[in-house]
């Protein structure tokens, strides 16, 4: 194999690199502006090393080298020899990182050692996707195999549960993203809608009431068997019974029955009414091969009224009192902008004033003066938003969506299974922190703090994702090099 | 390619339609909606508020009474301050108690988040003396600094209560009025109060970029945008300064009022309610105004407007012209009278003078007996059918003089009196089982009256212009600051001027007659003084001594009313104050042979005659 300039250029993937190095730049700049806040004038603002402009820049530069480190001089061989190596070394650093971390903002998943702080979790997400690309690789992998799916979940589960011990739940959030890999992979299609339906549900519970979101519930599931069906009718005798439903909450109100139907909620009531139903019609169906249907959908009216009903006891029983207040600030149950709600209010401020074309480089009033809060790292997003604009925000997330498509793109063009896992893990990795993160901060996610991958000040997650995606690069740069 | 590559497409979807909700809620909080940009600028701009200097009150003749002078707030950036400063030093300056500045710090520091880099006031309205001490060893004290602020000041020792007082405005206050603002300053009382709209000028404000710490970090747009203050419009009042500082001078511990009008325009020229409020407490009244309240004589009590009182024999002179204009006496017409007016077991006592007396003899001694049988010829005229009528017709004839009701004046709080009506007489006598001799008592000016000492001056001011007034007022017409329309029209009363002639000749005779003359000590070397003594009767002790009177006769300058509470004969002490008054403005000083009359009176104390609730 002859390494000419040529086929060098050949054989890296540009488009992603481009992607990459955009979006690094810019979240410089955007660094820059917002963290010259605190000088006397708008116009005036020096440069310095010892600022957090001027340390990105240093991360920037020891990142380059590692770069082309990866690029060029550590084969994909070597991820396939020592993943578990990787792995189970991530794995002692979380666990370590539990008990001799560092505090910050609330979360204790620093390292410090010397003069460098890192944050394990941020690097986890490198040993998870080469982990579960290793496992997949293998021929016999099936998501119908007991086995490899309890395999796949524990390499999930036990690092994110330990992430969620040192408090960063975003990072363990990011996990989720892996199902989207599971999906494409060949996991059961009905998962990822199933999961969907409940994480509305909760929603509904809470901002509507556990009644409404169970009413909900069985008129998503009528109309499902409605078209599964094709028959009418059900739809017509299913309107019926669920608007005659819709009247207990008033029955309970009714002072002569009161005495009996005010014991109980009115969605207790309603689980009384419908579940010994259900369950004979569940145990009569496991009989009668056709009606495979019903039992499906019927079991999944009682698990999705069992979460409803434990939603509320969730929400108010087991959760933190900071994580239940975002809750229900997101949600606008409570309207709280000087408290749980302040982040995203004041992250709101600054976006919105930003208007179509934005207020200019280092002409932003609510990032530059403090008004936003982590305005350099978990909120870069709002000097975007304000500095630059509709316009601003919207280029940066058009470059986010090519770096995914880019990857997935390229990912489906691999030949080996290893690869192709491991672009896709990249990719959804990617895409969960840009949903998250600017999801906060536009009201759309509770606020839970993680990085703009790429974009946010902070050296320990410019590195990992560089890593990530390098990784990713060479496999690329071998695949084509064949 | 495996048979799942399908899914690549459905997840693309899936994500782009994310994405596509994320920009379309950016599209929404970017451009539609424009509450956010309104936050960011409420957020980021300060609005520092450029007070403007309050419009000067002049009298008549241009004479500052009230000017501004330069004072400060003291202003404290709590979070500035890190190390403890020297308290004992900075109260010397001061004169305040170390205890108040301990208490407002520790205040502060309970509430630092919320205040952050915010300058709080630590002190209101520091005289320009002590700033000055304190701006010299100002390096000693980081993070203070003084505003300046307008306060007032009097040239006058004179007008407290006329001029009034401003005070910063509460909460109430600014509920009234929402164009107002905490720490702004507003007339309370008097002409600040009255003139408020003029005086107050506008409020500008500079802007300023400030940080989440409310810190001040740059100018917005250079100051392009901001708004200088503009000062207040000055105030040309009717008063003569020099004249109510001279009626003061003279009501000096005595209680009552002194009322000057300037007949030709309505103008008032002086008005004094003594005790009044010291003019030397207008500038901190908050210091002084628990003092003030709790004053048994009651200082804020402007008397002159708000204090109805029976205005005694000056009313005969209403009854003279009613009597007149009705027909039911001539000038020739002559009553007897022997010490008194007997009827049954009535009797209403007269003092001892020639019987029996025409009108202007009566005018001129005050003849009770006189006005007696002119007021029940007033009632029981044949031409009315009954006492009802004629009492009604008579009311009708008063009210002409603006007695009985407000006259509209542009003084803030005035009263308009007491007039009795028939329906008051029907509930103390019975419907109708009243007579002309039942309410007698109204023909001598005693009863169920009561004449505020402004409208005694505007009946002299009526009686002075033969059958017209102007409502009085205190704003003087300026052709840059016109008074209003109502202020330029004659009211007229429906009296020929015939019978105001014959009235005035009885006053004339009452100071410058010869033996029987009530008013003699009134009289002026040089002018021709028309006046009017009146000695209400009252049932709190002495008599209240009243006068009314106006000069010269024939072309008059001036109507003054008096009224000294408890005081005794109106000759005795109202007649020489409003005499002293009138040659103090037509002579710009007293001759040299009644000073002793105004040593007499300012040295007088009749406070003591005067019963307070304490």
């Amino acid at each position: 194999m002859i390494h000419s300039r040529h086929t060098l250029r050949k054989r890296i993937e540009w488009r992603i690199v481009i992607c990459y190095f955009a979006l690094i730049l810019f979240g410089l700049v955007n660094i820059y502006s917002s963290s010259t806040g605190e000088a006397a004038s708008l116009a005036a603002a020096g440069w310095s090393w010892n600022t957090k402009y001027g340390m990105q820049l240093i991360w920037f530069g020891i990142v380059l080298a590692l770069d082309v480190l990866l690029l060029f001089a550590v084969p994909s061989r070597f991820y396939n020899v020592f993943v578990w190596w990787i792995y189970f070394l991530t794995l002692a650093l979380l666990a370590a990182t539990i008990f001799v971390g560092t505090t910050v903002n609330g979360s204790k998943s620093w390292l410090v050692l010397g003069p460098l702080r890192l944050q394990p979790a941020e690097f986890s997400k490198i040993a998870v996707s080469l982990a579960i690309a290793t496992v997949m690789e293998k021929f016999t992998f099936s998501f119908r195999n007991r086995r490899d799916v309890v395999r796949l979940a524990l390499l999930l589960l036990v690092p994110m549960g330990l992430i969620l011990l040192e408090k960063e739940t975003g990072l363990a959030l990011v996990y989720m993203g892996f199902l989207l890999v599971f999906y494409r992979e060949g996991m059961n299609r009905w998962v990822l809608p199933l999961g969907i339906l409940a994480i509305a549900l909760a929603i509904l519970s809470l901002v509507l009431s556990p009644f409404a979101a169970m009413l909900i519930l069985a008129g998503v599931l009528l109309i499902w068997v409605t078209v599964e069906r094709r028959e009418l009718k059900i739809l017509l005798y299913g309107v019926v019974a669920i608007a005659a439903l819709a009247f207990l909450p008033r029955l309970c109100r009714i002072e002569a029955l009161a005495p009996v139907l005010g014991r109980l909620n009115p969605e207790i009531w309603l689980l009384l009414l419908t579940a010994p139903a259900a369950l004979f019609l569940i145990i009569r169906s496991l009989f009668r091969k056709r009606e495979s249907l019903l039992r499906h959908t019927l079991v999944v009216y009682l698990a999705g009224a069992a979460l409803i009903l434990s939603t509320n006891t969730v929400v108010y029983k087991v959760l933190q009192d900071h994580q239940r207040l975002r809750i229900e600030s997101l949600l606008g149950i409570r309207d709280d902008p000087m408290g749980a709600g302040y982040n995203v209010h004041q992250s709101m401020i600054a976006i919105g004033s930003g208007g179509f074309s934005g207020k200019g480089f280092l002409a932003g009033t609510q990032t530059r003066f403090d008004f936003v809060p982590e305005q350099s790292t978990d909120f870069i997003f709002c000097t975007v938003g304000e500095e630059w604009g509709f316009v601003g925000a919207c280029g940066v997330i058009l470059c986010y969506i090519l770096l995914i498509l880019f990857l997935i793109s390229s990912a489906e063009k691999q030949n080996n299974r290893f690869a192709r896992v491991y672009g896709w893990c990249v990719a959804a990795c990617i895409l969960m922190h840009v949903l998250i993160n600017i999801g906060m901060t536009i009201g759309l996610m509770p606020v839970i703090g993680i990085p703009l991958p790429l974009v946010s000040y902070g050296g320990s997650s410019l590195m990992a994702f560089s890593i990530l995606i390098f990784i990713y690069l060479r496999m690329s740069y071998e695949q084509r090099g064949r | 390619m495996d048979r799942f590559s399908y899914r690549k497409v459905v997840l693309i979807a899936v994500i782009l339609a994310v994405f596509a909700v994320i920009v379309g809620k950016l599209f929404y909080i970017q451009i539609i909606d424009r509450k956010y940009r309104v936050n960011a600028e409420n957020n980021a701009l300060k609005y520092e508020t450029r007070y403007p200097a309050r419009g000067l009150i002049r009298d008549r003749d241009g004479r500052i009474i009230v000017g501004n002078k330069i004072s400060y707030d003291i202003m404290v950036t709590p979070a500035v301050i890190k190390e403890p400063f020297d308290t004992v030093a900075f109260c010397r300056i001061f004169d305040v108690d170390t205890a108040f500045v301990k208490a407002r710090f520790r205040e502060w520091r309970l509430y630092r988040s919320k205040i952050g880099h915010q300058p709080q006031v630590l002190l209101k309205q520091v005289p320009a003396r002590q700033y000055s001490v304190f701006a010299e060893q100002m390096e000693q004290f980081p993070g203070f600094d003084g505003i300046p602020r307008t306060a007032r000041t009097y040239n006058y020792h004179a007008g407290g209560n006329l001029l009034g007082y401003i005070s910063e405005v509460d909460a109430d206050y600014i509920k009234k009025n929402p164009e107002y603002r905490s720490g702004d300053y507003a007339g309370k009382t008097g002409m600040e109060e009255a003139f408020e709209q003029t005086l107050r000028g506008e409020k500008g404000y500079a802007i300023y970029y400030r940080d989440v710490h409310n810190r001040i970090v740059d100018r917005y747009e250079e100051g392009l945008y901001d708004k200088p203050a503009v000062a207040g419009t000055d105030i040309y009042t009717t008063i003569d300064a020099p004249l109510q500082a001279f009626g003061e001078k003279l009501m000096q511990n005595k209680v009552g009022s002194l009322v000057a009008i300037e007949p030709s325009s309505g103008d008032i020229l002086a008005m004094v309610s003594s005790p009044g409020i010291d003019v030397s407490y207008l500038a901190e009244i908050n210091k002084y105004y628990s003092q003030l309240v709790t004053d048994p004589y009651r200082p804020m009590f402007n008397r002159a407007v708000q204090s109805p009182q029976p205005p005694g024999s000056v009313f005969k002179l209403v009854n003279a012209l009613i009597g007149l204009q009705e027909g039911v006496i001539q000038p020739e017409t002559r009553f007897p009278c022997q010490r008194g007016y007997r009827v049954g077991r009535l009797t209403v006592g007269c003092h001892a003078h020639p019987s029996p007396l025409d009108l202007k003899q009566a005018i001129m001694m005050s003849c009770n007996a006189y006005f007696c049988h002119t007021f029940r010829a007033i009632i029981d005229n044949p031409k009315y059918g009954s006492v009802r009528e004629g009492f009604e017709a008579w009311s009708d004839y008063v009210r002409s003089f603006g007695i009985g009701s407000k006259l509209g004046t542009d003084i803030p709080g005035e009263l308009g009196g007491m007039m009795p009506t028939a329906e008051r007489y029907d509930r103390i006598h019975g419907k109708n089982a009243w007579k002309s001799l039942s309410i007698v008592s109204l023909s001598i000016g005693q009863g169920e009256l009561g004449i505020t000492p402004l409208h005694l001056a505007n009946l002299a001011a009526t009686i002075a212009n033969r059958g017209y007034y102007y409502i009085p007022h205190i704003q003087k017409d300026r052709p840059e600051c016109p008074i209003d329309g109502r202020f330029r029209e004659r009211h007229y009363t429906p009296f020929d001027s015939l019978h105001y002639e014959t009235v005035i000749d009885g006053m004339r005779l009452a100071v410058n007659g010869g033996a029987g003359a009530t008013a003699r000590i009134a009289r002026i070397p040089g002018v021709i003084v028309c006046g009017k003594t009146g000695t209400a009767e009252n049932p709190h002790g002495d008599e209240h001594s009243v006068f009314i009177c106006f000069a010269p006769a024939e072309n008059p300058q001036i109507a003054v009313a008096a009224y000294i509470e408890n005081a005794g004969f109106g000759a005795t002490w109202a007649a020489p104050i409003a005499s002293l008054l009138v040659e103090q403005y037509l002579h710009d000083g007293i001759a040299p042979e009644r000073k002793w009359l105004e040593n007499r009176i300012e040295s007088a104390n009749l406070l003591h005659k005067v019963r307070v609730k304490r």
